[in-house]
Parts: C-alpha cells; structure tokens; sequence
C-alpha cells in the first residue's frame, strides 16, 4: 500500500533528505488478456482507466501509452479550463467536468493545482457586448456561473489589457466565468496515473498500438511492440491520432488533424492573476505560477501532423498579444511548441461506442480537451462499464453525423477552429 | 515562411492560400435517393491519413483551385497539379 501525499509526508521527507518517495505507479509488464484496453495515456485515457476502476469496479484495464504520460496535447496545452459553451448539451458536458476539477486534487490526492481565476473573454465593440449579453443568458440559463462586465470591471481584473480608446480593438466588456481557471496538465495525467495505478490498472508506456485484432467483426485485441494483448472491450483516447487507429478498424471519421501552437514567455513578477481571451484577435493568455505567460491561439490552417507550428499563426497570435496589453510587447518568448489536434465539424467531441462492437472512442477534443478530461474519462467509462450512454455522452455520439444533430460550438462560442 | 507553388502564379508565400479538402471525394449523384450513410460520409468523412496526402486548395490572389500534394509530417510540398482545362 502506497502512503498517501500529505503536508506529513513533505515534512518527513524533509528530514529524510527526499529517499523515502517511492514510485508513483509501476511499470508492469502487460498481461495477454484484460477487461479493457484504453489506447493513449493521455489525459483522458488515464481518467478513463481511473473511473472505470473507482466507479464500476473494473480494474483488470490496461493503458497502452506509445511515448510517456501525457507527451500528448496534455503536457502540452495552455491548461485553461471553463465551461462557457452554449448549447445545453455542452455545458452539460463541461460543467460536470469544472466541477469533478474543483474536487480533483483530494479526490486523486495529487495536488493539480487547480487555480480558478476566471477567464475573460473580451468583447471588442457594441455588437460583441450583445452577443456577450445573449451568451451570458445562454450560460446562465444552462445552470452555469456568468456574467457581462463593462470596462471599469474588466480593468480591474486585467489592468494590463488595453484600454486605451484609440486601440485597434477598444475593450467594451467581458464575458465573466469566475469558476473557471487554469490547472497543471502534467499533475492531471500524473494524479490519475497514480491513483488508477493504485486501484490495480496496468499502465503501459512506450507501448505503441500498430494494428487493431477483430474477430467475427468485433474488435478484440491489439497488436503492439510489446505483443499481442487481448480485451472484451478497446477504447481509443489518441486525439489528433484518432483517424490512423480509426481506419485501422475501417471507420472514417469526421475529423482533421492541424498543429496547435502555444507560447511561453521569460518569467515575469505576477503581473496578471486571471485568463484573458480576445476572439477578435485569435489570442488568449494567463500567467502561469513560475511567472512565465503562457500564451495561445487558434490553429494552423494546415493539415498537420508534425508537432511544430508554422509562422504566419505565431505573427498573428504574437502580435495579437501585444495588442491585447501593449505593455508586453518587449517581453521575451522563450519557448514555442504544438500538439495535433483533432477537430470536428462542430467542434464537439465525440464520446462512445463505435459501429465496431467492441471499439469504443473518446476525441474530437480539438483545441479544447484538458478541460473535458476529468467528464471525458467518467463519461467514457460509464458507457464501457454499463454497455450504454450516460444521458450527458449521448448526444456526443459518433452517430451525430448522420442524423445531422451536431452540436455546433465552432458557430455557437466562437471557438477559433 | 514556407512557399507553395500555384499553377498559375508560381510559388507564393503560404499565408495567400487556403485549404479546402482532401482531394477524391466524389459527389454522390443527387439526383437519385441518398442513404444518410453515404450523405454523412461525403459531408464529413476524411481519411486523415499522414505521410502524403493530395490536397485541394486555393490560391487566394488569382483564385485557382488545384491539388496540392503534400507531406503532413513532415511539411514538404511535392507538387501543385492544375485542374484546370483548356477552353473549348
Ligand atoms: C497548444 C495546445 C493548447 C491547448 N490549450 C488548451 C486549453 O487551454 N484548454 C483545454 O481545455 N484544452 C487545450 N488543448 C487541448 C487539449 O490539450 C487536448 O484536447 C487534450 O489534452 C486531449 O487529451 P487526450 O488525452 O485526449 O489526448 P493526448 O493527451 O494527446 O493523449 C493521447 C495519447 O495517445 C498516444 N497515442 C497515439 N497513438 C497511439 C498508438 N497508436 N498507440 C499508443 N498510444 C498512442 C499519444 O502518444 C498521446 O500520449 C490544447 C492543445 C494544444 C496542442
């Protein structure tokens, strides 16, 4: 039995010069045969492994993982985490997932640092501030905190933003979600890692899946580097890979991949405490604990798979940046990196079963899946563990696309993708 | 900046294009029913497949539409091919 984290444990270890950590999960080697194989150990994988253990009691579960935890787009994004959406059926979605975060790190205890500092989405002219206005109502109609901030109110949150009224884009207002905030990725896959690796789940890295075993049309088993393993039930959590393990299993899916560039700056004092995000601009940033703003935008509009960003969008986001605060214009970016994100026509993820009997998935995150991780991997896992959806998932089936009821948050909030 | 070459223009900076689809997909004939399956599929299906792809794109300034073939892991562009044909 493992102990568990505490202000105890960093005390003794203090006094122990640190040698008494032990590992925080095992490295099996993989059995022949599970209950359930989860493909990518990635956020969403792991949360899935993680719910099917705690919450249905299925703990013979492997995940495959073809690099290291979470070298996906969960270590690598901008680690904001909201749940302004539109549609009911969305803010179903993410609100269940902010509020499965608010209670995340005593729940794996695995500090995830979960900071909620409000995210700002700014509105730009009179039109935005009713557009602003209608989606206030819509979130907060949807049972989700919201609301619309004039200028004086925005300025206090964010003084370093522009306010000046010659610029480009005059700040009107803001839409306000105060719940939302940002979050460690790394923490998030590790917390889960850990506390699935806990409950008995075999977590596998450097096991990368090469072809997909059927039998009798069902899919029942993985080829990989380390053999051939064997499972009742195959879920594929590989985001922007989604489509390669899909067609292995002869499915095409409504989904492209594009690079999504992030941006880190120098260290700086704490000069900005909450998440601002103009869509005029295509930019959004915050201020990460270490002082470094963590800056992003939307994606390449090129299909991609290599995990680098193209020029034209680090000029548009960049100089988007020094619009938003000018007074950042001389900061220096140290580091610059993107993940393959895998969008949908819609923007909306898709979560379930497949026409495959056996082959379950959970992508289509896009731009915007760390927040989703915690309801993406209890979602998932419900519809594994109790063979049908749970009344949040169901209308995120792959299905959709067939009987034409997209959920189209690309249109509904703007998302820059 | 990377270069992609127009058929008609030569090669051009990246930022005057845009893509549009993957090249291939044939329209189902409309004229006769179509099943959801084979409608939803030529809405929405993509291969997605990596390594090099044959691309349909545009280019911004004259307008011309073409395939681009092109490596999605790597970046490299192979070729543009005209779609154009003469004038009857
Ligand atoms: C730059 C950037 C910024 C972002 N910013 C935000 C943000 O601020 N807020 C937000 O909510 N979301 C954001 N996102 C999106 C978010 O990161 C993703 O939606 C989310 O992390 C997806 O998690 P996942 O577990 O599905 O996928 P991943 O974390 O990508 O995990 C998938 C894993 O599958 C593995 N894999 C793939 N193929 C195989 C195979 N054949 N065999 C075995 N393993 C395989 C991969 O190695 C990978 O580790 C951002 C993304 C990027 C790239």
């Amino acid at each position: 039995m493992r102990s568990p984290y505490s202000a105890w444990s960093i005390f003794r270890e203090g006094l122990r010069s640190q040698r008494g950590w032990g590992q925080a999960w095992r490295s099996p080697k993989p059995k022949s045969q599970y209950d359930v194989i989860i493909i990518g150990g990635g956020g969403h994988g792991l949360a899935t492994a993680y719910y099917l253990a705690k919450k249905h009691g299925v703990t013979n579960v492997a995940v495959l993982e073809k690099g290291w935890l979470g070298g996906g787009n969960t270590g690598r994004n901008t680690t904001t985490i909201r749940s302004n959406y539109y549609y009911p059926e969305s803010s179903a979605l993410y609100d269940l997932s902010v509020t499965l975060y608010e209670d995340l790190s005593r729940e794996l205890n695995y500090n995830v640092m979960f900071s909620q500092r409000g995210v700002l989405t700014l509105c730009h002219s009179v039109p935005d501030m009713e557009m602003g206005a209608r989606f206030t109502n819509a979130m907060q109609l949807n049972g989700v905190d919201a609301e619309l901030l004039d200028t004086p109110a925005v300025k206090k949150y964010a003084p370093i933003l522009n306010f000046d009224a010659s610029a480009r884009y005059p700040i009107h207002g803001a839409i306000w979600q105060a719940r939302a905030g940002t979050a460690r990725h790394d923490a998030v896959a590790w917390g889960y890692a850990r506390a699935a690796d806990a409950l008995g789940v075999d977590i596998i890295q450097q096991c990368e899946v090469s072809e997909l075993v059927f039998e009798g049309g069902r899919c029942v088993g993985v080829e990989t580097n380390q053999g051939t393993l064997r499972a009742p039930h195959i879920a594929a959590a590989v985001s922007g890979h989604s489509s390669l393990l899909a067609n292995k299993a002869g499915l095409q899916l409504p989904i492209q991949s594009y690079a999504l560039q992030a941006f880190v700056s120098e260290p700086l004092k704490p000069i900005m405490d909450t998440v601002a995000l103009s869509p005029a601009l295509g930019t959004y940033f915050s201020q990460s604990d270490k002082g470094g703003l963590v800056i992003g935008g939307g994606i390449d509009r090129i299909p991609s798979y290599a995990q680098r960003g193209n020029l034209p969008t680090q000029e548009t986001v960049l100089s988007g940046l020094i619009d938003m605060a000018p007074i950042l214009s001389r900061v220096k970016v140290l580091r610059q990196w993107a993940g393959v994100v895998d969008v949908t026509p819609d923007s909306s993820p898709i979560i379930g079963p497949t026409e495959i009997p056996g082959f379950y998935l959970n992508c289509g995150w896009g731009t915007g899946g760390f927040k989703a991780i915690p309801a993406g991997g209890y979602l998932l896992a419900h519809c594994i563990a109790q063979d049908a959806h749970h009344t949040i998932s169901a209308p995120f089936d792959l299905t959709r696309f067939t009987t034409g009821r997209l959920i189209d948050e690309g249109a509904a909030s703007g998302i820059p993708h | 900046m990377q270069r992609f070459p127009c058929p008609f223009c030569g090669l051009r900076d990246e930022r005057e294009f845009h893509y549009l689809a993957e090249a291939g997909k044939t329209r189902p004939d409309t004229t006769q029913p179509i099943d959801d399956n084979t409608w939803a599929d030529y809405l929405y299906g993509k291969t997605n497949t990596e390594g090099v792809v044959d691309e349909v794109w545009m280019h911004l300034s004259c307008r011309e539409v073409f395939i681009l073939r092109r490596n999605r892991s790597s970046l490299a562009v192979e070729k543009a091919i005209a779609l154009r044909t003469e004038a009857e």
